[in-house]
């Protein structure tokens, strides 16, 4: 115990530690990430006065917690999981049912509200709950049979919440979501004080609350899908995906372990989940379309299947073309077009609708050329795992033999 | 408890309305060698996928210490002490070869899901205690200098090895080894048998297919013949080098 408490303390443990750490490549980039995502908050409100950006941020979070959650199925245990937007839609409708008028309107005639605090865990053990409820009959397929099942379940789910419509609102959505308190001794000393510079901790339509919220979920997320990779699930996981057969006759009950799998990866979306319906307070079945569930096997590809650091990197590299800068293209363009003193290119006249709506209606092409070519460029992944880089080196490899 | 390890009785495997294996019986004695000897496509890894319980017998019964394992699935008969390895080498090609010896450990691990997420420090301990005996199966084949390489990256005579360390890892009390000698040089032939008689002196039972009959005759006590699904013979080296039918199914009748 004393030789513990002594190695806290003592300057040369930790000297030999971050030179450790400095030089293993995963520490280094989840200390850059964490920097970053706690410094960018304050240049972005420095630098543009207001906190628009810090919310879109608190959005992107929401992505990135639905990465690494699909990360644990697809890039840990090899299961092609094509409707994970479910796990996330059953997450957020957990919480919104659960805290708001809603249910007063529904045939139980009595509104809930419980904290937020509470739903968290709630909505991720429903969320788990559903993954193991369609693991259980379908995780004996194999391969494409399991994609085209979850495709299936991702479909239905958004369509039941639209077709509830006495318990859910339907089409309409469900709106005035209760936001999250915190405790008075939580919201600090300046919590009453008027003081200019800092705004009291509240969550409500300052976003901050919300990005420091979300940067501490997914904080912990990665940290306890880290500890289960490197353990004797993780392991098991890996086995199985590597050689089925192979891992049972080593003992690996590989259905329950499958199971686990979905049902980890689920309740990761169902934090998502509960935390959109309290920032956004709007919870509709259109938030849940095929779109959310390939997006974020989109990120996870694309980031580096099977590695944490490249889900995080590939699901903020997404958001960022998918929702800043395709998004804000059209009004680029117009920008561009008339300092460039184009003014004929933004006017509408004849088929042309003017640069605006025609760069509105590429968007999708634009990201899917987009996607193309950073696949073409970097097939492994932005940040590949190690396995992932020597796999696709032995591919090319083998294409190298053939010619 | 008996002295035999794992009886076989009538165990029959038809695919359809082929008879792969056709009512076989014999008995493996605890701690001695048994090898299971025939032509291809005698039914050789067709009977030991019976025993291991990746396929299930249309007829029969396995008993192993005892024990009713007849179409017990795969995972349980490792539980219960039964390892194998496989002809075509099934490694987990992407994972190193200290994490495939470690996979073989995870049906004696105990730690929990909630032990994984929380790396509490009962899960530490079972990890290093885990990842040191790891290392010690390795060294007990003799390969721990590749502990980090990826299983592909591995030499084939490795690579039979590290299937071997990971079987062990199960902690059988039978060990199953389909072909472990197939593609291997006289010298490693050699070291083969020694590696072996080392696992027989471990107190495991080894029960293993196998084409050379130099191994086979130098290193088993008992041998057990198949042909066409059905046991031919069944004996000491000695008797079944002069069974007459076993020499008429690998050489054909004289005329």
């Amino acid at each position: 115990m004393s030789v513990q408490a002594r190695s806290w303390l003592d300057p040369k443990v930790w000297r030999k530690r971050i030179a450790k750490g400095a030089r293993d490549r995963d520490t280094v980039i989840y200390a850059v990430l964490l920097i970053a995502a706690v410094a960018l908050p304050e240049v972005a409100y420095f630098a543009t006065g207001s906190t628009f950006l810090v919310s879109q941020w608190a959005d992107a979070g929401v992505w990135v917690l639905l990465a690494i959650g699909l990360n644990v199925v697809v890039g840990f245990a090899g299961l092609l999981d094509l409707g994970y937007a479910a796990f996330f839609a059953i997450g957020a409708y957990t919480y919104a049912l659960l805290a708001s008028t809603q249910l007063g309107a529904s045939p139980l005639h009595h509104s809930v509200h419980l904290p937020f605090w509470l739903l968290l865990f709630v909505g991720m053990f429903m969320a788990a709950a559903f993954g193991a409820i369609l693991g259980f009959p379908t995780l004996r397929l194999r391969g494409d049979y399991l994609a085209i099942v979850t495709l299936g379940f991702g479909e239905i789910v958004p369509d039941v919440f639209r077709n509830l419509d006495q318990w859910t609102g339907g089409i309409n959505a469900i709106g005035n979501i209760d936001q999250p308190t915190l405790p008075v001794w939580l919201n600090g000393p300046w919590a009453d004080l008027p003081l200019e510079f800092v705004n009291p901790f509240k969550f409500g339509f300052d976003p901050v609350p919300y990005y420091v919220l979300i940067l501490l979920l997914v904080v912990g997320s990665v940290i306890l899908v880290h500890n289960l990779q490197k353990s004797r699930l993780g392991r098991a996981w890996m086995a199985i995906r590597e050689d089925e057969v192979a891992a049972a006759a080593m003992g690996i009950n590989t259905v329950s372990t499958k199971l686990l799998a979905f049902a980890i990866g689920a309740s990761f979306s169902g934090f998502a989940g509960v935390f959109l319906g309290a920032k956004l307070s709007l919870v509709g079945p259109d938030n849940f379309l095929f779109i959310v569930s390939i997006t974020v096997l989109v990120m996870v590809v694309l980031g580096g299947m099977g590695n944490i650091q490249g889900v995080i990197v590939g699901a903020l590299v997404v958001y960022y073309i998918n929702f800043n800068l395709l998004t804000n293209l059209p009004n680029n363009a117009v920008a561009a077009a008339n300092a460039l003193g184009l003014t004929w290119l933004v006017e509408r006249h004849g088929d042309w609708s003017g640069i605006g709506d025609e760069t509105q209606r590429l968007n999708f092409l634009l990201f899917g050329l987009i996607l193309v070519l950073m696949m073409l460029l970097r097939p492994q992944g932005l940040l590949p795992s190690r396995v992932r880089e020597q796999e696709l080196k032995h591919s090319t490899d083998i294409t190298l033999e053939v010619k | 408890m008996s002295d035999n390890i794992l009886r076989v009785s009538g165990v029959t495997k038809r695919f359809g309305g082929l008879v792969a294996v056709d009512n076989i019986t014999f008995d493996v004695p605890a701690g001695e060698v048994f090898a299971l000897i025939g032509p291809n496509g005698a039914g050789k890894t067709t009977l030991f996928n019976c025993i291991t319980g990746i396929y299930k017998p249309t007829l029969g019964t396995v008993t192993f210490r005892d024990k009713n394992l007849t179409g017990s699935p795969p995972h349980l008969t490792a539980k219960a002490g039964i390892a194998r390895t496989f002809q075509n080498i099934r490694l987990f090609e992407y994972m190193t070869a200290l994490d495939n010896v470690m996979v073989g450990e995870h049906v004696r691990m105990k730690a929990k899901i909630w032990d994984a997420v929380l790396k509490t420090p009962f899960a530490r301990r079972e990890e290093a205690m885990v990842t040191e005996k790891a290392m010690e199966l390795l060294r007990f084949v003799g390969i721990e200098r590749h502990a980090e390489k990826f299983a592909r990256n591995l030499a084939y005579g490795q690579q039979r090895r590290l299937e071997i360390a990971r079987a062990l890892a199960t902690e059988p009390k039978l060990l199953l080894l389909d072909e472990p000698a197939a593609g291997f040089t006289p010298q490693e032939k050699v070291e083969l048998m020694g590696l072996v008689r080392k696992i027989i002196e471990l107190g495991i039972t080894v029960f293993l297919i196998e084409h050379d009959m130099k191994v086979v005759m130098q290193i088993s006590q008992r041998i057990a013949v198949l042909d066409h699904g059905e046991k031919i013979a069944e004996g000491s080296p000695t008797e079944v080098r002069n069974n007459p039918r076993v020499i008429e199914a690998y050489l054909g009748k004289s005329a």
